[in-house]
């Protein structure tokens, strides 16, 4: 019961900042609204147990890279900005996006409910003190099963800072 | 409706202890930060040869009470252009994110408000770093250039540090392999030494990297009042003012006790594993017993009845508190409560004396110029704590392999420390050589004024 209510809880301050997020003319009132619906996803995080996904949501979304928007939007000038046209023109295209999103996921719902057991899996929840310590199976796995891949975006990372940096350096 | 009224119920049955002590935390913690203030006054007083406040009470001990009711009482004033809702917000933010990391923190192996939670320090860092929300959402909104400027030193400030800060956690967590806070402590006790020993840079690091994290003297360039009148506070007043205020003093509470969690073993006595320095028991309350006796000693001195009355008070408080200090050494009834009791007691020492240090560096030393203060955070606290990083997880696969433990731990760890010293100096060195070929007072000053 009290998972239900939470759950709800958060999808609601999710769904509904994020709505006012693209709404708002105000680009700091669009931050704001962002960084509460990334909380609120963070919020999820936790109601579904796990909590290390919870604090990375916390300390690299909205302590790291929102800090760093935020940061951008106060060096722009925001009565310029407000001046100019704020949104994209491009109605059709986003409009056929939308629906073929729109169309994927509808078509994913409509599968699950064919194949009965093998669509969407409906997990029973799990008393919290039972499941295991979550940052050690995150740590475990990322340097196991999936090391490749961990590596491959290490290294992409480190090209993306070594390409900042070349690019900020003054050219003398 | 019904749903949500048993979801309450069902959530106050699990969650009532630790919510009755959140809210006694919420309460206590203002008075708490009054006193660090007065007591920050006082050093600084002591220092520059001064008194302080001395007219408020006896030696000023109801100052941060008159303070408080100043603060309240005041106008509470909000600029004609700022942004209303987000001025609002803004210092509520500050305070409630300083305020939740303060639930993650274990005062003891007794008291802790979320109880063993696995992520533990990773929470109280995380939350904590979002009260820089509080401080650049208010500096904006209150349509002021220096509160705007202020805002965004302290938003470059933190990004830098914050770093510097998350890789001197690591150094120390590489040697627990848990984040939980008080697995933290009993692996700190069950080796027998603590952290600050074994990664002494580590230390260094997080302990200049809290300081720019909490803008604290000498990085308070978000509030430099040379440069800026206040930085991101300047437009607010009265109660708004004292929230920044309660959130500043708060996050220095926060990152001191992440310091003495990690590096100076949380709530363990000094040599808490050697049987013979048991007799360190009573230095506890040998040292409240002597704070009372000064106070008994102080009282003729003091010029109104009601003032050694009050003095009397102080000194009969202190006497009580040391005689529950003594109380789980010599009787075996209280023996229960020893851990507790005395944990909580090294804990706050431990966090005081982390406090005094930032103190102490405020009356010391002078401000840093922003290209300065950024230049130190890039080019050598940050190389600094990766090279750290880098060699005390080889220095623990060599401890591993020699099969150390302990004090043993110091054999493989304190080359490892010297290297990163060394490191440190040819740092130090190529930047010097560097600058030698111009002029580093016109080093570039984006957010300066």
């Amino acid at each position: 019961m009290l998972d239900k209510v939470l759950f709800y809880f958060f999808a609601a301050i999710a769904v509904g900042s994020a709505a006012l997020m693209v709404t708002r003319r105000n680009v700091v009132h669009g931050a704001i609204f962002l960084i509460t619906a990334l909380l609120a996803t963070a919020g999820i995080f936790l109601q579904l147990r796990a909590e290390f996904l919870f604090i990375v949501q916390i300390i690299l979304y909205v302590g790291g890279i929102m800090v760093l928007f935020v940061f951008v939007i106060m060096l722009v000038n925001l009565d310029v900005a407000l001046q100019q046209i704020q949104f994209a023109r491009q109605k059709w295209v986003a409009l056929l996006v939308a629906l073929a999103l729109a169309g994927q996921v509808g078509l994913m719902f409509w599968s699950s409910g064919k194949m009965a057991g093998q669509g969407l899996p409906v997990l029973t929840a799990a008393a919290a003190s039972t499941l295991p310590p979550n940052s050690e199976e995150v740590a475990k796995s990322l340097f196991s099963s999936y090391l490749l891949p961990f590596e491959i975006a290490s290294v992409l990372l480190l090209v993306a800072m070594i390409g900042a940096v070349v690019m900020a350096k003054k050219r003398t | 409706m019904n749903a949500f009224v048993q979801a309450t119920i069902e959530f106050l049955k699990l969650y009532w202890a630790p919510l009755l002590c959140g809210v006694a935390v919420v309460a206590i913690l203002p008075l708490i930060a009054g006193y660090i203030v007065l007591v920050e006054r006082k050093l600084m007083a002591d220092m520059q040869a001064r008194l302080g406040p001395m007219r408020v009470g006896p030696h000023g001990l109801l100052q941060p009470i008159a303070d408080a009711v100043k603060l309240l009482i005041k106008e509470d004033i909000i600029p004609d252009n700022a942004d209303k809702m987000v001025f609002w917000l803004a210092p509520v933010l500050s305070v409630g994110a300083a305020l939740l990391s303060l639930a993650g923190l274990a005062i003891g192996p007794a008291f802790q408000i979320a109880q063993d939670i696995n992520i533990g320090i990773l929470f109280v860092v995380g939350i904590s770093a979002l009260g820089i929300f509080g401080i650049v959402l208010g500096g904006w909104a209150s349509n002021s250039h220096y509160s705007l400027m202020g805002a965004l030193r302290s938003s470059a400030q933190l990004v830098s540090y914050e770093t510097a800060a998350g890789m001197a956690l690591v150094s120390a967590l590489l040697f627990t392999g848990t984040l939980n806070i008080k697995s933290i402590v009993e692996v700190q006790s069950k080796e027998g030494i603590w952290f600050a020993m074994l990664a002494p840079v580590a230390f260094f690091t997080y302990l200049v990297a809290s300081i720019a994290e909490t803008n604290r003297a000498p990085f308070d360039l978000p509030e430099a009042e040379s440069e800026l009148v206040a930085g991101y506070m300047t437009e607010f007043s009265g109660f708004r003012w004292s929230l920044y205020f309660l959130a500043e003093y708060t996050n220095m509470i926060v990152v001191a006790s992440v310091a003495t969690t990690l590096f100076l073993g949380g709530w363990l006595r000094p040599f808490a594993s050697v049987r013979w320095l048991n007799f360190l028991d009573f230095v506890p309350t040998l040292m409240i017993v002597a704070v009372a006796a000064y106070c008994v000693v102080r009282t003729p001195k003091q010029p109104t009845r009601v003032q050694q009355m009050f003095m009397l008070a102080v000194a009969g408080l202190c006497f009580v508190v040391g005689l529950a200090l003594l109380a789980p050494v010599v009787l075996p009834i209280a023996k229960p409560f020893y851990a507790g009791i005395h944990g909580g007691f090294w804990f706050i020492f431990k966090v005081s004396l982390y406090i005094y240090f930032f103190m102490w560096l405020r009356f010391t030393i002078p401000r840093y110029r922003f290209d300065q203060l950024m230049r130190l955070g890039w080019h050598f606290l940050i190389p600094l704590s990766i090279i750290n990083v880098l060699l005390i997880g080889i220095a623990l696969i060599a401890g591993s392999y020699f099969n150390l433990h302990g004090w043993g731990l110091l054999l493989v760890t304190t080359p490892a420390a010297i290297i990163t010293l060394v490191a440190a100096l040819m740092i130090l060195a190529a930047e010097k050589q560097r600058d030698a070929g111009h002029d580093p007072n016109a080093a570039s000053d984006f957010y300066a004024g």
